[in-house]
């Protein structure tokens, strides 16, 4: 019989009052008895919206029915047929839109905790698997996967179960792309990643740091060192700004330099020789999940106030509905329908405030979002010393630049044949944030998933 | 890990060190550079590539002590391993078409004007080199620019060396001696580069200069490395180091550099506390 309860078992966490002063991971995890009572929540529906609202076609009703029955292991076999990162999918996903946006029980009342679920089940076979995954035999074709970020691991896992010799080259000193640089350790341990990368590692992915494919090697070089496909996963990780006067005082962070300065550097630790300016107010100009990541580092840094920056309402805030709640309840301050006109600097070219204008939101522009036009007179300057621009990004142009053929659009993303990831390059696939601009982890864990298919597609033939 | 297979202290404050890294000396092209970590706790350093031998694998960087990372760079010994070295990054230096060219260095600027210099030579273009330092004690690769040199121009700020003077001085003499230049070449302090910078720009000699900002990644992802040129905002990694020198904001390059200054100063007196403990 079905646990009838309208309401999904709420996540334990660390109270706002103390996570907002400390790194560690807000949400603690279900329990046992949690997750089991949460499984009965689901009714194992014939036609299963919930997995056709997954990326990767979780097989989301079996997985929930081996938790229901205390198999945690069971459960987690099933997850890890479909997703090469349950533990990083079951927290950063956004289900809302996803499987639990699909979810019947979501009609009436709350949809069954699909995400709290899968990283329950991942967690337990974290913690408690003590055996060896099995190194799958070698088919000898070598495969090259460019960017260790969500795509790159999720293509490199698929191939290499497949039996295909895969080497990932990674820029940075650190594989994990996003997951390490950008999503902050208290919503991602970054531990966490590590043995999902280990995992990797133990069936055969080899993984290359510090090489940058379009400057120490080429696409083209790839092909000649005998590797028989290539898989483009170097995200979109160039930063943009909004080009308004005062953008390049000191005090001015692109999200990715604060985020990467604080999570992949560690600049929060005692003992690590990266720095980050110390701040006592902190505007955070976006309304994102990037956004929302950088203004909860910036209060854990120690920052006395920060606010979230946005020109449109708070209705229209891109970020997932459970990161705006977090941030709040920590203390972020909203100042939605705001927009910079320009940053204030000291006579030491420090950031001194920033200049905004309120807006009022109109007619709906081609976004669907009604557009926000400034109010007359209505100019006003917010008093912080760092700003954070979080206004998205762009895809890096280092691979395009360097690889003959390659055909990409109008802004720098790479155009793909269809969902197979076919590049206009005979044997080069590409997918994610590289191909589609910013988006999620888990649509570049879909797309990785699909090339890799794709790819084995191809050299099968 | 990445291998350190010579170190040389070039004078009290710069040290050369030839370090193993096949796959970036395949690549490495004068006017690049690349990012190094010393340990696991280290900060991303970028610094211009000096030198490399294709044959053995390895990339020389010459370094000035100036902070937390250099200084514990300079602790570091032959045998001893870097925790990651990745390059080439940035554009190389354009010398194709060049005929004539004066290579201007201040300090350490050199030990990066000293590879450009040895690759205009070798294409066959003219290299009016002028070298500056503070003082005798600090002169850096006196003789490899002798090597690669039509002309060398020996600046020394106190006149314990050479001529007593700035480079922008002897470059100015060159020119108005009628030496004429396709373009002036200038790698050094940001003060140093500004004036030669206005120095060209009154005969309206191009000149290129190389800007060395603060850093993470070196691949664009960051924009810690942002400066103005020419009003616009460009990334010292990706569309640099080198600029049009009369079009960047030396001024602003300046006061971003000195970011961090406060935390350096903190850092410094710890490491070399540590040292002071470990002996």
């Amino acid at each position: 019989m079905p646990n009838m309860s309208l309401k999904k078992n709420p996540m334990p966490s660390q109270e706002p009052e103390v996570r907002n002063k400390n790194f560690l991971e807000v949400a603690l995890g279900y329990t046992e008895e949690m997750a089991v009572d949460e499984a009965q929540r689901c009714l194992n529906c014939k036609n299963m919206p919930c997995v056709k609202g997954c990326p990767v076609n979780i097989d989301i009703p079996a997985f929930i029915k081996e938790i229901a029955n205390k198999n945690f292991e069971g459960a987690y076999g099933i997850i890890s047929k479909s997703s090469s990162l349950p533990a990083v999918c079951g927290r950063v996903c956004p289900q809302e839109t996803q499987c639990e946006g699909k979810c019947v029980r979501g009609i009436k009342g709350e949809p069954v905790g699909i995400g709290r679920l899968e990283r329950f089940a991942a967690d337990y076979h974290n913690a408690n698997f003590k055996g060896k995954p099995e190194k799958p035999d070698s088919n000898g074709k070598k495969v090259a996967v460019i960017g260790a970020g969500p795509a790159g691991l999720t293509c490199a896992g698929d191939l290499a179960k497949k039996g295909y010799d895969v080497t990932v080259y990674e820029a940075l000193h650190l594989a994990g792309g996003v997951l390490v640089y950008g999503i902050p350790e208290f919503r991602l341990p970054k531990s966490i990643v590590q043995r999902e990368i280990d995992g990797l590692r133990a069936i055969g992915v080899h993984i290359e740091t510090n090489v940058i494919v379009g400057k120490t090697i080429t696409i083209d070089e790839l092909f000649e060192q005998g590797f028989k496909s290539v898989f483009i996963g170097s995200g979109a990780g160039l930063p943009r700004f909004m080009n308004i006067p005062g953008e390049n005082l000191k005090g001015v962070y692109s999200a990715n330099e604060f985020l990467t300065r604080v999570n992949l550097m560690k600049a929060y630790k005692e003992g690590s020789d990266t720095p980050v300016k110390e701040n006592k107010k902190v505007a955070v100009v976006g309304g994102g999940n990037v956004a929302m990541d950088a203004a909860r580092c910036a209060l854990r840094l120690g920052a006395e106030e920060v606010y979230i920056v946005y020109r449109r309402g708070e209705a229209e805030l891109p970020a997932r509905a459970e990161e705006i709640e977090h941030a709040k309840e920590e203390g972020i301050i909203f100042k939605t329908l705001t927009n910079p006109v320009e940053i204030l600097g000291d006579e030491n070219k420090f950031v001194s405030g920033i200049k905004c204008v309120s807006m009022e939101l109109g007619e709906p522009d081609e976004s669907g979002r009604r557009r926000p036009v400034v109010k007359e007179g209505s100019e006003h300057v917010i008093d912080v010393d760092c700003v954070v621009m979080s206004i998205g990004t762009s895809p890096n142009p280092l691979i395009r630049n360097t690889t003959e053929g390659l055909e990409t659009n109008k802004h720098g993303c790479i155009v793909v044949k269809d969902d197979s990831g076919l590049t206009s390059r005979e044997g080069v696939y590409a997918g994610g944030d590289a191909v589609t601009g910013a988006a999620t982890v888990i649509l570049a864990m879909g797309a990785g998933k699909s090339a890799a298919e794709a790819i084995d597609e191809y050299l099968s033939k | 890990m990445y291998k350190i297979v010579r170190k040389k202290a070039l004078n009290p404050t710069v040290t050369l060190m030839d370090i193993e890294a096949p796959a970036v000396a395949r690549k490495a092209e004068p006017g690049q550079f690349i990012i190094l970590r010393t340990d696991e706790n280290g900060e991303r350093i970028p610094l211009t590539v000096a030198d490399f031998d294709r044959e053995k694998g390895t990339v020389t960087i010459i370094f000035q002590i100036v902070g937390a990372t250099t200084e514990k760079l300079n602790h570091m010994n032959e045998g001893d391993y870097l925790q990651d070295f990745a390059g080439p990054l940035g554009r190389a230096t354009h010398t194709e078409g060049l005929k004539k060219v004066a290579v201007v260095g201040g300090g350490v600027g050199c030990a990066i004007a000293y590879p450009v210099a040895k690759k205009l030579h070798s294409v066959g273009c003219e290299v009016h080199s002028i070298v500056g330092f503070r003082s005798k004690d600090l002169v850096i690769l006196e003789d490899e620019f002798r090597a690669c040199s039509d002309k060398l121009c020996m600046m020394t700020d106190d006149g314990s060396y050479g001529t007593k003077g700035l480079v922008t001085n002897a470059l100015k003499e060159l020119i108005d001696s009628g030496e004429q230049y396709d373009e002036v070449i200038a790698i050094g302090p940001l003060i140093m580069m500004k004036f030669v910078a206005a120095t060209t720009k009154e005969y309206g000699i191009k000149t290129v200069v190389s800007m060395n900002p603060i850093m993470i990644d070196g691949t664009g992802m960051c924009g810690g490395c942002r400066l103005t040129v020419g009003g616009e905002t460009k990334f010292a990694c990706v569309d640099g180091p080198e600029f049009d020198g009369h079009l960047v904001d030396f001024d602003e390059a300046m006061g971003r550099s000195t970011m961090y200054k406060p935390f350096e100063r903190k850092k410094h007196e710890e490491t070399c506390n540590l040292f002071k403990e470990v002996k």
